[in-house]
């Protein structure tokens, strides 16, 4: 084997072993590694309960329910399979919508809802302007109404 | 077939090539990124849901992109100076570095002022924003790790080793968004097949892409030549250069 053969093989092998670790670290790591969890995730006992967590989902069409005179709102969260309420009482960010994403942050309450004292909005990857989305909407296509489907 | 590519490890011709390539480059980089620019802030219509907000994309989406390419260049270099023993390619590596790191620095501020008002907050440890961030410390490690020797041979070759190491990093940045649940959202352009973005949106953002690469291959041109004339400093070519003032040879009094 020639000197450079043999650094081209070196150099590989350094990458392969990289590789493999970090695969074999992140597997290991693959609950952390995940940001929120759904609700199916928390009704099947991922997440522990008295311990705060990430909760995420779409916000049901239709279920945000303000409490008069506070901050105070509740909306049901639901992965299409499974839903839960959320209690939340703050400033809600830009992005938060019926029918769009979002991810909230706090613990579970003894009657099964979500107090959460953080929420995030999640954007998806869909860019367009106005004028097209509602023409999809004139179609029947509502680009925002992911929950549309699922109340069918 | 392969004359030009040893022609490129010959310094002088480097240093040549690189200070007539320069000027030309940097001024079409400057061009794209002004229509792109233009394009951007001006011609594309508010997104249905973010309205004016989402121009920021127009930064951060090419930053980010260029934080990425130019570590695969960085650690490309490195292998090939390190398996080739081309000394050249080590300065390519040396000089990509503070450029890749500031386009990483760009895309991490751009997205957290993006993130304040879209998302709720400047910053969440998920797994996309965590393993950009890692990739600006690789880089800043890099810097160091050159900075921390006097001899330039061992300089090349151990840092060399972190580069290549860290590649690691670039698939995880890239499928971070799809491999786990990430407040991040998931590639808008790279889904070639159908980009989730309309055509009067994408297309200042495809010439950003452009300009900024080219505005890099500009910046790393001049910083090659620097790198070039500190490394090269006894040999004779580079008296012969420096002695000759003329505006051909790219250098001005």
């Amino acid at each position: 084997m020639t000197p450079r053969r043999q650094r081209m093989v070196g150099t590989g092998l350094v990458m392969a072993g990289v590789a493999l670790a970090a695969v074999l670290a992140l597997r290991a790591f693959q609950e952390n590694l995940m940001f929120f969890y759904s609700p199916t995730d928390v009704i099947a006992g991922s997440a522990a309960e008295g311990t705060r967590f990430r909760l995420g989902g779409l916000v049901i069409d239709g279920s945000l329910r303000r409490e008069i005179g506070s901050l105070e709102v509740q909306f049901d969260v639901t992965d299409t399979e499974n839903t839960m309420t959320v209690v939340y009482a703050g400033v809600l960010p830009d992005l938060f919508r019926e029918g769009q994403g979002v991810i909230a942050n706090g613990y579970l309450l003894a009657d099964g809802k979500f107090q959460a004292d953080e929420v995030l909005a999640k954007h998806d990857e869909e860019y367009m302007s106005p004028e097209v989305a509602q023409m999809l909407e004139d179609r029947g296509h509502p680009v925002d109404g992911g929950t549309a489907a699922i109340e069918q | 077939m392969w004359t030009w590519f040893h022609k490129l490890g010959s310094p002088p011709h480097l240093y040549r090539l690189a200070g007539r390539l320069a000027p030309w480059l940097l001024w079409i980089a400057i061009v794209l990124i002004a229509i792109g620019t233009y394009g951007g802030l001006v011609l594309a219509p508010p997104d249905y849901q973010q309205g004016d907000g989402f121009r920021i994309i127009y930064v951060h989406a090419p930053s980010a992109w260029m934080s990425m390419s130019i570590y695969a260049v960085m650690a490309t270099a490195s292998a090939i100076g390190l398996i080739w023993r081309m000394k050249l390619a080590f300065a390519v590596a040396a000089a990509s570095a503070p450029v890749g790191a500031s386009f990483t620095f760009l895309a991490l501020v751009t997205g957290a002022i993006w993130g304040q008002p879209m998302w709720g907050t400047w910053w969440v440890w998920d797994a996309r924003l965590t393993s950009e961030l890692i990739l600006l410390f690789v880089y800043f490690g890099y810097m160091g790790l050159r900075a921390a020797f006097t001899e330039v041979q061992k300089a090349d070759r151990t840092s060399a080793v972190l580069a290549i190491v860290g590649v690691v990093n670039l698939p995880i940045i890239h499928y971070s968004v799809v491999w786990w649940n990430t407040l991040h959202q998931a590639s808008t352009v790279t889904k070639l097949d159908n980009p989730s973005i309309s055509m009067n949106m994408l297309w200042p953002l495809l010439v950003m892409i452009i300009g900024f690469n080219l505005f890099y291959i500009a910046i790393l041109a001049t910083r090659v030549r620097s790198e070039v004339l500190g490394r090269e400093r006894n040999a004779r070519w580079v008296s012969e250069a420096l002695s000759d003032l003329s505006p051909e040879n790219g250098i001005t009094a």
